[in-house]
């Protein structure tokens, strides 16, 4: 329990916008142990979804270190990076991003494509995951086809298929009905129970209240870092 | 990420526009099916052409006025001058001893008629030949006789018609002993030739024919020489040395170089196939135009596509695709998009020259079914690029955004 998962050293991000020169993380250190359940929190332009792309490997500091799992990751190269997505993160995002045209499952089967995983067990992977996420009666549905609520549970077990070291959470409740929204944090809150790593991104403070770990962000900053 | 993953991947997606999937496709269908059309039209004409020759009997030398070869052998030289010929009776009737590599020896004067019977007047062929024309030329008399040495002789106006001008003229009656007029004169049909056949719509021009003495027809339309002095070599061997006997001959006749031929059916075969060989490639040229066209319409869709699935490409990159992997599905939804396109376009292809046979010796050829396939195949990789790059390029990050 208390390995460090993630290890930030004096991360700088700068953005250039229309040419000016943005500082969107000043000087950020952190370290975020194996199995807990962090939220990111800052009011827009705090820097927070800049942080989480860093963290999620979808971005790479501008100076400074990123330890994923004790490996450096912030001079791998975009494929090297695509392979760490694959096998150490699992996404979810506020619109869910299925594809829409694919069954529950195949969605759930996509990361296992890309992780080279043979499809007979690729199909019996997605679907204990799907079962976990109490979906087993609905896996050759089409998303369109599933409550908003059932469609992030199905992100949800995408986003455990590869069995990743950190789940990312970007505004998961956001287009949900406050009741579905209810179900996708007990979710969350079986995964930390089961000792996975969780990074749950929101504005929304009350949210960010349920992880056992609150960070806030302002204008590029961590101003608070609580434990409860 | 193994083909078989992408190539499902890539059947769905396509799959899933049903519609703009198959109009996309049309272009190509369009153009492959062209290709093959234009390409069948032009190899069967030029089997057609073979056949034709070889059925008029591969031995056989031409003796032409004017330079109608090059020294090449290809058709250098211009048009036959038969209004200026310098060959005459006299010398068919010297070739014919002249060296023993040659057979025989025909001449003919070929003009175009009005011909007559009853009420019935068609335009045909007026050929005026000597008696052993139809032997060099593989006719067969099919009722009453041929021409003999006494009409040439005697300059008796008989004559023998083909099987088609029989058809045309006399509509089932027996036309031995009847009269026809060919141009001002009268002749008395003496036989009926065999129907040769085998030409566009199973006609030949043989067939549409009245065979007169050639003697007559140098009268009729005021000729002194004739055309065409027609030998037949003894084997397919002696070809080159009955040429060279024939052109020595003629130079002792005071012809000079540029007076008369002699062109073989092998070399003058070649060089008709050379010509139409020439054709089919323009042809086939400018049907791949089409595919080329049908090529940018799948290079615009899957550009649309790309925009479409921008959200699907940062959603894939973020679970783990490279930018190659995204590159090849794109690529190959492309290459797969004109390959379907292409079979089809080749079915049609084929179809359309199995129909057009019945009017046009058209035949497939595989290799130009497998030059279409592998074109398209290109097009689709040509064109599947930069749709496919512009994907493998996009930032996950601005394409998970994506509106």
């Amino acid at each position: 329990m208390t390995t460090a998962v993630i290890k930030i050293v004096d991360l700088v991000k700068k953005f250039q916008m229309d040419g000016i020169c943005v500082d969107a993380l000043k000087n950020i250190n952190l370290e975020i142990k194996n199995g807990e359940f962090v939220s990111i929190t800052g009011p827009s332009g705090s820097g927070k979804s800049t942080l989480m792309h860093i963290l999620g490997c979808l971005d790479q500091p501008t100076t400074g270190q990123v330890f994923l799992g004790g490996e450096e990751i912030s001079k791998l190269s975009a494929n090297q990076l695509a392979k760490i997505r694959n096998e150490k993160i699992g996404f979810i995002f506020q619109a869910f991003n299925l594809l829409a045209r694919t069954s529950a499952i195949d969605n759930v089967e996509l990361p296992l494509i890309y992780a080279g995983i043979p499809a007979g067990k690729r199909w019996q992977m997605a679907k204990e995951r799907l079962i976990q996420v109490g979906l087993e009666d609905r896996l050759n549905h089409k998303p369109n086809q599933l409550s908003g609520g059932q469609q992030q549970r199905v992100a949800i077990a995408r986003a455990l298929v590869n069995n990743p070291q950190i789940i990312m959470a970007d505004e998961p409740t956001g287009n949900l009905d406050s009741k579905s929204g209810l179900e996708i944090i007990k979710m969350l809150h079986d995964l930390h129970v089961q000792k996975h790593t969780i990074i749950l991104v929101t504005h929304d403070l009350n949210l960010a209240k349920e992880a056992h770990r609150q960070i806030i962000l302002r204008d590029g900053e961590i101003i608070s870092d609580n434990k409860k | 990420m193994d083909f078989g993953e992408i190539l499902k991947l890539s059947l769905v997606a396509l799959k899933a526009n049903k519609v703009r999937s198959a109009l996309t496709m049309l272009g190509i269908i369009i153009g492959v099916s062209a290709v093959i059309l234009l390409i069948s039209l032009g190899s069967g004409l030029q089997n057609y052409i073979t056949d034709t020759f070889e059925s008029l009997g591969t031995n056989t030398i031409y003796v032409m006025p004017g330079r109608v070869m090059s020294d090449e052998g290809g058709f250098g030289g211009g048009a036959p001058s038969f209004a200026g010929s310098k060959l005459t009776l006299t010398q068919m009737k010297d070739i014919k001893k002249l060296d023993e590599s040659i057979a025989d020896a025909s001449a003919m004067i070929e003009m175009s008629a009005n011909i007559k019977y009853g009420n019935i007047s068609k335009y045909a062929k007026a050929q005026g030949i000597t008696d052993n024309f139809f032997a060099i030329y593989n006719i067969e008399v099919d009722q009453g006789r041929g021409l003999t040495k006494a009409d040439i002789d005697q300059k008796r106006k008989v004559a023998v018609i083909g099987a088609d001008l029989k058809d045309k003229l006399f509509d089932g009656q027996d036309p031995i002993g009847k009269k026809i007029l060919v141009g001002e004169n009268r002749y008395e049909i003496v036989g009926l030739a065999l129907k040769k056949g085998g030409g566009f719509g199973g006609s030949n021009d043989l067939d549409n024919a009245a065979y007169i003495p050639i003697t007559c027809s140098m009268d009729q339309f005021g000729m002194s020489n004739v055309m065409t002095i027609i030998v037949s070599a003894q084997s397919k061997e002696t070809i080159d040395q009955a040429k060279s006997a024939i052109k020595r001959y003629l130079l002792k006749k005071n012809l000079k170089e540029d007076d008369f031929s002699v062109v073989d059916q092998a070399s003058l075969l070649s060089s008709i196939n050379q010509i139409l060989g020439v054709l089919t490639a323009a042809l086939g040229g400018i049907a791949a135009i089409s595919l080329v066209v049908g090529g940018i319409g799948i290079m615009n869709i899957m550009l649309v596509s790309v925009t479409e699935r921008t959200r699907e490409i940062g959603l894939r990159k973020a679970i783990g695709a490279t930018g190659s992997d995204i590159l090849i599905q794109f690529l190959i939804e492309a290459v797969v998009l004109c390959l379907i396109g292409g079979g089809i376009g080749i079915l049609i292809g084929w179809g359309g020259s199995l129909a057009a046979q019945s009017l046009i010796p058209a035949q497939v050829p595989l290799w130009s079914v497998a030059l279409a396939f592998g074109f398209s195949s290109l097009v689709g990789l040509v064109f599947g690029v930069a749709p496919a790059y512009k994907a493998s390029k996009l930032d996950p990050i601005n394409a998970l955004r994506y509106e």
